[in-house]
């Protein structure tokens, strides 16, 4: 796009001094409004340009779609994040732990993300590791990342939730995986267990929430916040 | 008896809004209070405020239009003051609730009652006059809606001394807005604000498509018309398109927040997609609603000024036509991050992207009418030029977002706040004002001064790129939008830049005041006897300045494009022999009164006060009525009176320079 902005940028400024008033040696042609040939050529710049850039637009779009799945040997896990007013759950369903503000993942490990939100919409971004996506109550919408080196990537809400909202950070904290298994295992020992009241004392807004971990997660919890605030039609009363 | 108002909704412990409602009440107290000392009232009330002349109807849209620039500004540099210092553990000056309030007023005032003003009000002002007739088609309605949009305008201030404003952003998406997230008073002030000024601002839409179709001087073709009365069509027909989508989906809004019904809550069967979509099919076309007809006041400058045809007007017409029925059909690029899928986003940004083609062609066409012309530096030209070179470079970011993949990394960040006020300012605020120095001596006989218009340019130029080229930085490195503060420190640096960038622009708006007040103290000596200042091309220029209320004497007789352009080449013309009888509409003070009855009735919905709501409502609807079926609303000016007005007029007049 640069090829063709900075030539009019260009252009535009050249004229604009060459053709000026006081200018003697310019030339004047006052009625001089149409030329077949330059309306070909202006016609056809931004038409090229366009087909060049929807084809990138079209392949892009499939290959780093959020849901399309990222291949590696390594077996997939899968992560469950819930946006609350103003903080993360990161629910591990298969390894029935979870955390708060802190993700905990292995590198080269593709992590399979379903999202929602207990609330009001929000949005997932890890800069580093690649797109965002909304968190929206009700519903559940797909992302696909995958950490290669091990680091710290600061995460946060994308889009805006209210007044806590400039504090929904999280940290992403990719390590190998061998460290991975131990954190899980001390996670899964010594953690505290997400009970019912500790989920409803979780969902209370809240800003700069200190990180956590919980272990004992019930594997539904997710599927229950969806349901919750999920947009079914209502069941009729019978009286 | 009050519904919820009570003295809590007044903030009397925040020493911020207070000290700007005291700054509000002492101002609007020092301008009625010196209106009454002069005995200004019956003069204000007879020539302006019950005026339907589509001239005073523009000048008073474009006057609230400055009006409210302000106060967006204000909330501006706030912002730019918080995030200036709000770095590390810093919270700022301003705690979440009022930072929430601001970039939501910001956004809210500057589209709907700065830049929306400003363009209608432009339209109101010349697209008459340019196709060469006396008046819109439906004058007394154009009142109305001017006054309805200034009832808004009323409203959403108010909320600054009563109450308080929405924290939920310019578009108020739920669940956010909804009654459970947003109790308060702040989204139902925003939600009526906007549905009586869109009323308003749809009568407008309707009543200039009626004006350009049905009403055009003898021999204006289709394709005679000059290039802004085609973008005010197209921006028109969007309104009529994409107003009653709004109030619908407004409609649908208040509907769950004051009847408990379920169109976007996250229970009861609600999706509030539903809304996130609506409001971007709105949304979107309201984006081109605003630049069309900036870019129609370039393509009036650049060709005036270069004194040359406009190259390509044919190509010029269909890319605007292109623009409009294309810009339908991109909305969902505001929200690739939905996840709707590879197949639809990919869609959604080729169509976004092909709209990149009839815009680059109308920049190819500036470029090529300033090609071989002679080209005069005054101040509307240099908005052009500046405009040029901005809007290249926000066209080539908007383009990038279109890339749904690379929108999924940019989407809601700074570079999207960047860009969105590169093409933004970029064109329709550098063609509002390039439009306002442009026509400002038909409309008051006086030319602007040149001095401090250039003053004014070259603040808003480096201030634009000051404040906003840190911004994409930002952006690109992960700095998103509606933060109050960060934590990251190196950002600071940039959004300082930012900050002084604003008060380079502030610099800009008091030498756009200090024009005004100066060109006005000397406008003796620059009053425009010839009504063609700039050596015009089109029929706005063929009659005095300021024109007389019915515009025209005698219906020009158009044979080409530049219609006045053409008749000057052939020399003078002799005044006719005789006149025939002219109709003039009478003032009405219809739309003034309707207006008071609305901001009764919009106040009274805000605060539940139900009884009041009934009596506005019906007082308003009584007034609609009493004075739509009064009879005789034209004055006739026969043939004799109209020669010896204009004996008069011509005589005053002196050849163009």
């Amino acid at each position: 796009m640069l090829v063709v902005v900075v030539p009019v940028i260009a252009l535009t400024l050249a004229f604009a001094w060459w053709y000026r008033a006081s200018n003697k040696r310019a030339a004047y042609r006052p009625d001089w409004s149409y030329s077949g040939r330059i309306e070909l050529v202006v016609w056809s710049i931004p038409v090229m340009v366009v087909i060049l850039l929807a084809a990138v637009a079209w392949t892009g779009s499939h290959d780093l779609d959020p849901a399309h799945k990222i291949k590696a040997d390594a077996k997939p896990i899968r992560i469950e994040v819930v946006s609350l007013d103003w903080k993360w759950l990161f629910i591990y369903p298969d390894l029935q732990i979870a955390t708060v503000n802190q993700l905990v993942v292995p590198t080269g490990v593709p992590l399979e993300f379903m999202l929602t939100s207990a609330n009001v919409m929000n949005a997932f971004f890890v800069p580093q590791l690649g797109s965002q996506i909304y968190t929206m109550p009700g519903m559940r919408t797909h992302l696909n990342l995958l950490a290669e080196r091990a680091g710290d990537y600061p995460g946060f809400s994308s889009n805006f939730s209210g007044d806590g909202f400039s504090d929904m950070r999280f940290l992403v904290r990719a390590i190998p995986a061998s460290e991975f298994s131990s954190w899980h295992e001390r996670t899964a020992s010594e953690a505290p267990a997400l009970d019912t009241d500790a989920y409803s004392q979780l969902a209370r807004a809240s800003s700069n929430t200190q990180t956590q971990t919980y272990r004992s997660v019930d594997p539904d919890l997710f599927d229950r916040i969806v349901e919750t605030s999920a947009p079914h039609a209502a069941p009729l009363q019978e009286n | 008896m009050l519904g919820k108002l009570s003295w809590a909704a007044i903030p009397f412990n925040e020493p911020i809004p207070m000290a700007a409602s005291l700054m509000i009440i002492v101002g609007v107290l020092g301008v009625l209070g010196l209106i009454s000392w002069k005995g200004w009232w019956p003069y204000l009330w007879r020539e302006w405020l019950t005026s339907v002349d589509h001239k005073r109807i523009g000048v008073m849209y474009l006057l609230l239009a400055l009006v409210l620039l302000l106060r967006g500004f204000i909330d501006a540099i706030m912002m730019r003051s918080q995030l200036a210092i709000a770095a590390g553990g810093a919270q700022g000056y301003l705690p979440p609730e009022h930072y929430d309030q601001i970039f939501s007023a910001h956004g809210t005032i500057m589209i709907f009652f700065m830049a929306m003003p400003f363009m209608v009000g432009l339209m109101n002002f010349v697209v008459p006059l340019q196709l060469g007739v006396r008046d819109v088609a439906f004058p007394v309605l154009n009142s109305i809606s001017f006054w309805l949009t200034a009832t808004g305008a009323l409203l959403v201030n108010v909320s600054l001394v009563v109450g308080e404003f929405a924290r939920t952003g310019w578009l108020a998406y739920p669940p956010l807005s909804e009654l459970q997230f947003s109790p308060g008073v702040g989204v139902d002030y925003y939600l009526w604000a906007l549905q009586i000024s869109g009323i308003g601002t749809l009568l407008a839409g309707i009543n200039m498509v009626t004006t350009i179709l049905k009403l055009r001087a003898p021999g204006m073709t289709y394709m005679r018309m000059p290039v802004f009365c085609w973008t005010a069509l197209c921006s028109s027909m969007l309104i009529v398109a994409a107003f009653p989508v709004l109030t619908a989906t407004f409609g649908m809004l208040l509907l769950d927040r004051y009847v408990g019904m379920h169109f976007f809550t996250n229970d009861g069967g609600g999706n509030f997609m539903m809304y996130i979509n609506l409001i971007w099919i709105w949304g979107h076309p309201e984006v081109y609603i605003l630049v069309l007809p900036a870019f129609g006041v370039f393509s009036e400058v650049i060709a005036t000024f270069s004194g040359k045809q406009l190259f390509g007007y044919r190509s010029m017409v269909l890319a605007t036509l292109a623009i409009c029925v294309l810009s339908f059909m991109v909305w969902l690029h505001h929200f690739f991050t939905m996840g709707a899928g590879a197949d639809v986003n990919a869609v959604f940004g080729i169509m976004s992207m092909i709209i990149a083609i009839p815009t680059g062609v109308k920049l190819f066409n500036w470029l090529f009418t300033l090609y071989r012309g002679r080209i005069r530096f005054e101040v509307p030209v240099l908005w052009a030029i500046g405009f040029m070179v901005t809007f290249a470079i926000g066209g080539m970011t908007g383009v990038l977002q279109a890339v749904p993949p690379a929108d999924f990394v940019l989407h809601n960040s700074l570079f999207l706040v960047a860009h969105f006020h590169n093409v933004i300012i970029g064109a329709v605020v550098f063609g509002a004002m390039a439009g306002y120095y442009y026509w400002f001596p038909k409309a008051f006989g006086f030319t602007l001064d040149r001095r401090l218009g250039m003053v004014s340019f070259w603040c808003w130029l480096i201030g634009f790129y000051l404040a906003f080229m840190p911004l994409y930085v930002l952006g690109l490195l992960g700095m998103t939008r509606r933060m109050q503060h960060y934590a990251d420190v190196s950002w600071q640096p940039y959004l300082i830049v930012a900050e002084v960038g604003a008060i380079v622009i502030l610099c800009g708006i008091v030498a756009t005041i200090a024009q005004l007040i100066v060109s006005i103290r000397t406008r003796e000596r620059r009053r425009d006897r010839s009504g063609d200042p700039w050596n015009g091309r089109t029929l706005e220029w063929s009659t005095t300045s300021p024109p007389p209320a019915y515009n025209f004497a005698v219906m020009p007789q158009v044979q080409s494009l530049d219609a006045f352009w053409v008749i000057k080449q052939r020399g003078p013309v002799a005044p006719p022999a005789r006149y025939d009888s002219i109709e003039v509409p009478k003032n009405s003070p219809n739309g003034f009164v309707t207006a008071f009855f609305a901001v009764i009735t919009g106040f009274a919905l805000i605060w539940h006060i139900w009884w009041m709501a009934i009596l506005g409502l019906a007082c308003a609807a009584l007034t609609l009525f009493a004075f739509g079926w009064m009879e005789r609303p034209e004055t006739r000016i026969s043939g004799e009176q109209l020669a010896t007005a204009e004996r008069a007029r011509l005589q005053s007049m002196d050849p163009a320079p």
